[in-house]
């Protein structure tokens, strides 16, 4: 059987790489997708320390995290087709308006 | 031989989700996701959390990107170059952020992880406990979630609805 440290350090490695993506990656399509990569991420180790300490509680948390991710990317995702109207780029520093 | 499945799953995921950052076009992106989200799932079956890994299959890596897919051909990102290049401040900075994010990380699951009780069955999965505790214990939360998705179904249309 593999270990739960492994599954632990997977899921530090996709965090990670999708914190490194938001930091670095300008388009604001890209940057969602890395956030849903770091929510996946977390998911995976819920569910790693689920089988460490044989609770189901933590698959149920996970469910509501996905549900919740569905719910963000549509509404993400209608914000972004807006930007994108009104600057006509997906360009993140394009929406820097507040900013003045 | 469930090694091996671990370690080929997580290869795939890692060189998967460094493809989505290095990509230059976002479609690529999307599709290196949906790779990286479908080996995850596997590993989520290694975990013993069978329902679990159907849903990441279907609404992950079926719905959800099949929607940031539809997004990107709508509005169409060809026009951005490589990843960042105008900011050789943030690159700058994102090395070393993202090492001692990762080395945290690393450290803190390495070292809090109280080993022991690791050889526990891996057969808490099956729908049937899910279901019991989705419709029993946690009733409420699960009814305040479809309140949500209602809610987000609205925003949505709302936000993408042409006014001019």
């Amino acid at each position: 059987m593999v270990s739960t440290t492994h599954f632990l350090v997977l899921g530090a490695i996709l965090f990670t790489i999708g914190t490194v993506g938001v930091i670095l990656r300008r388009n604001v399509i890209i940057m969602f997708m890395c956030v849903e990569l770091m929510l996946n991420a977390v998911n995976l180790t819920f569910l790693a320390f689920a089988r460490h300490f044989n609770q189901i509680d933590a698959q149920i948390f996970v469910f509501f995290v996905m549900t919740v991710a569905a719910a963000e990317a549509a509404v993400g995702l209608a914000l972004i087709v807006l930007l994108s109207r009104r600057t006509n780029s997906v360009d993140i520093d394009q929406a820097d308006t507040m900013k003045w | 031989m469930e090694e091996l499945v671990f370690y080929l799953c997580a290869a795939v995921a890692v060189v998967a989700a460094l493809m989505v950052i290095v990509q230059r076009n976002a479609v690529y992106s999307a599709l290196a996701l949906i790779a990286c989200f479908c080996s995850v799932a596997v590993l989520f079956f290694q975990l013993g959390a069978e329902f679990i890994a159907m849903i990441q299959v279907i609404v992950y890596a079926g719905a959800i990107m099949v929607l940031f897919l539809f997004v990107i051909m709508l509005i169409d990102p060809e026009s951005e170059g490589f990843a960042v290049n105008r900011h050789k401040r943030i690159t700058i900075t994102a090395v070393p952020v993202a090492a001692l994010l990762g080395l945290l990380l690393l450290w803190a699951v390495t070292a809090i992880v109280p080993d022991g009780s690791d050889a526990s069955l891996a057969s808490t999965g099956g729908i049937e406990p899910i279901a019991r505790s989705l419709f029993g214990e946690y009733l409420l939360p699960f009814e305040v979630t479809s309140i949500l998705i209602l809610v987000a179904v609205l925003g949505a249309m709302v936000l993408a609805k042409r006014t001019d």
